[in-house]
């Protein structure tokens, strides 16, 4: 994972563009994917909600699930994070089956995910909140918690913690409640916990969902952020706007399938997308002009 | 009436065995409703197999005492074990609904015609207590003046009390440990703590199997103290004073269900010998006699209602944690 891209490329993107290149075709291999999927498939009863034959994440990119409501989004990082189970499917992170694994499993292997209604811990305080989420802690085991083996590792733990804070501006919250803060302050608090696990591949699921227009543009910002330190970023969002400004690349799902993958200039242009968004017969000029090419 | 003896039975009561009997039980429940967020309602079925793993392996296996509590304690681990695994991916309301069913199984199969050779049915169990008492190094009973104990009800509080002190050093560590942090996690939403990397289901395990030995412990202390075990004393309502122990002290907070279970008790007894003694001079207008009994029970539940209303946490609970906007 390079981090030198600083010195190349726009104030606005300053990682070289790990998609280029990338034919926008449904399904595409990647030239170094961190996540692979294929044959996912999850129905309910009668209703097929995902069924994707192949996808592939590239690494160190921000990677945009989009699709109409329904259209299996969350079902799939559901089942991708082992919150839910397929009825057929492989996927592997790094190269390692992720098949049959539990959440928890799944998160130790360093895939992370975030929740779409944001899961702040409430009655612990926000430094509880961030500790929690440090691996590997000898004090989590009945027996070392008893003993108190691990009072140096909380130490070192609680430094790193209070790094992450500062980051995500809410270190003079330390010791508050993780109920008494916004919304917005609760998303921000969700990323930083996901941090704290160190993971290689964050999965957040509507990032911007139910926050204040004035704290999307810092949201943003780090998750801009999180690319640049190398971490690989796969969202769910509804917002087109926020959409096109900071994804490498987007991937669209209709009806549980994949209909459409490409950069945001791809999709902006892409028939069959505006199609699934606006439904088939309509009278939108723009998709019109589409149509006709 | 003498306002003092009143006094005197009602404190001696919230000091005596059977408080710390169920304190002990209690802060088992605190362990699994107050930090995990379990909604244990079969409590009394480890109370149960506590009290029967003493009474069977004295009686009808021949052990010392001592081996006793470890097959109370071994019996709570089972119990724990077979009710938690296919319970606990249960959602709480579901949970609440089984373990009050288990608990009410378990009191079945000890009472059976079938087990009687063990645990002697109906009739239940006694004078396996004999060398507990042997043990009792008071000879005499101890007089504080305003509260009296006999010699064998000081020997049950000693170890009474002492297993209360030792569970609640345990509690303490235990919940001010990075173990605890994920314990209350739990509490507040299991998802969460899931996608951090926790093994939610064995962090539930341990926490029912921890408060179930304590519950395991005060069931093994009921049989001592009473000296018989039956299996009908063992009925769901008990499981119901012990939440409502924990309700009135505080849930989640290191000394809630201690606090809870002595006022309780101070309350109960307050009461009932208040309207006794109203009785006795004929100062009571639409009852008396037996329905005194039944009487300091509503106004125990009278007091248990106001403070939910004006004191929803508790005794010693925190109105901060409480007043955090939950979701």
């Amino acid at each position: 994972m390079s981090s030198d891209p600083t010195d190349a490329a726009a104030p606005d993107r300053p990682v070289p563009d790990r998609s280029a290149g990338i034919e926008p075709v449904p399904g595409v291999a990647k030239p170094d994917p961190i996540l692979r999927a294929d044959g996912i498939r999850r129905s309910f009863g009668g209703l097929t909600a995902v069924d994707v034959d192949h996808l592939e994440v590239q690494r160190g990119t921000i990677t945009a699930l989009i699709g109409p409501n329904g259209a299996g989004k969350s079902t799939l990082f559901n089942l991708l994070t082992g919150f839910d189970r397929v009825d057929s499917g492989q996927w592997t992170y790094e190269g390692r089956s992720l098949q049959g694994l539990a959440g928890h499993q799944v998160a130790r292997r360093g895939m992370v995910r975030t929740f779409q209604l944001t899961k702040a811990l409430t009655r612990m305080t926000v430094m509880d909140n961030m500790l929690l989420a440090a691996q590997g802690q000898v004090g989590e085991k009945m027996l070392g918690g008893l003993l108190r083996l691990w009072t140096t590792q909380e130490a070192a733990n609680r430094k790193r913690a209070i790094e992450l804070l500062e980051r995500f501006k809410l270190d003079t919250k330390r010791d508050e409640m993780a109920g008494s803060l916004s919304g917005g302050q609760r998303k921000l608090l969700e990323m930083a916990r996901a941090l704290m696990v160190q993971p290689g591949m964050v999965m957040l699921d509507e990032p911007m969902a139910g926050v204040n227009p004035a704290l999307v543009q810092s949201l943003l910002g780090h998750i801009t952020a999180l690319r640049d330190d190398g971490m690989t970023v796969l969202f769910v969002e509804h917002d087109m706007d926020v959409i096109m400004g900071i994804s490498d690349w987007i991937v669209v799902l209709a009806e549980g399938k994949i209909i459409a993958e490409g950069c945001p200039d791809d999709i902006r242009s892409n028939t069959q997308v505006i199609d699934a968004y606006l439904g088939a017969s309509h009278d939108d000029p723009a998709a019109a002009t589409g149509e006709d090419r | 009436m003498d306002f003092l003896s009143i006094f005197s039975a009602a404190l001696g009561s919230a000091i005596g065995p059977i408080a710390a009997i169920y304190a002990l039980a209690a802060i088992g429940l605190n362990m699994h409703f107050g930090y995990t967020g379990l909604l244990n309602f079969g409590q009394v079925g480890f109370m149960l197999v506590g009290a029967y793993g003493v009474a069977v392996s004295v009686l009808t296996f021949g052990l010392p005492i001592w081996a006793g509590f470890l097959a109370s304690i071994a019996c709570a681990i089972v119990l724990a074990l077979l009710l938690g695994i296919p319970t606990l991916r249960l959602r709480a309301d579901y949970l609440a609904i089984c373990t009050i069913g288990v608990a009410e199984v378990v009191r079945l199969i000890y009472r059976a015609p079938v087990a009687r050779d063990l645990t002697g049915g109906v009739y239940g169990r006694q004078g396996f207590a004999d060398g507990f008492d042997d043990a009792n190094p008071f000879t005499d009973g101890l007089d504080l003046g305003i509260v009296s104990f006999r010699a064998s009800d000081l020997w049950v509080m000693v170890w009474a009390w002492g297993l209360v002190g030792l569970a609640t050093l345990v509690m303490w560590l235990l919940m001010h440990s990075p173990w605890g942090r994920v314990i209350k996690g739990i509490r507040e939403d299991e998802e969460a703590v899931r996608s951090l990397g926790k093994n939610v289901f064995l962090y539930k395990m341990q926490s029912l199997v921890l408060g179930g030995v304590f519950g395991a412990l005060a069931g093994a202390l009921i049989g001592l103290n009473q000296q018989t075990v039956t299996p009908d004393q063992f009925m769901p309502q008990v499981t119901f004073y012990l939440w409502a122990m924990l309700l009135l002290g505080g849930a989640g907070r290191t000394l809630g269900p201690i606090i809870g279970s002595m006022a309780m008790w101070f309350l109960l007894t307050l009461f009932d010998e208040i309207l006794r003694g109203l009785d006795s001079i004929d100062m009571l207008p639409f009852f008396g006699g037996p329905e005194v009994g039944a009487m300091r029970h509503a106004i125990v539940g009278l007091v248990l209602v106001l403070l939910i209303i004006y004191r929803p946490q508790g005794i010693v609970g925190d109105r901060k944690e409480m007043l955090v906007n939950v979701k």
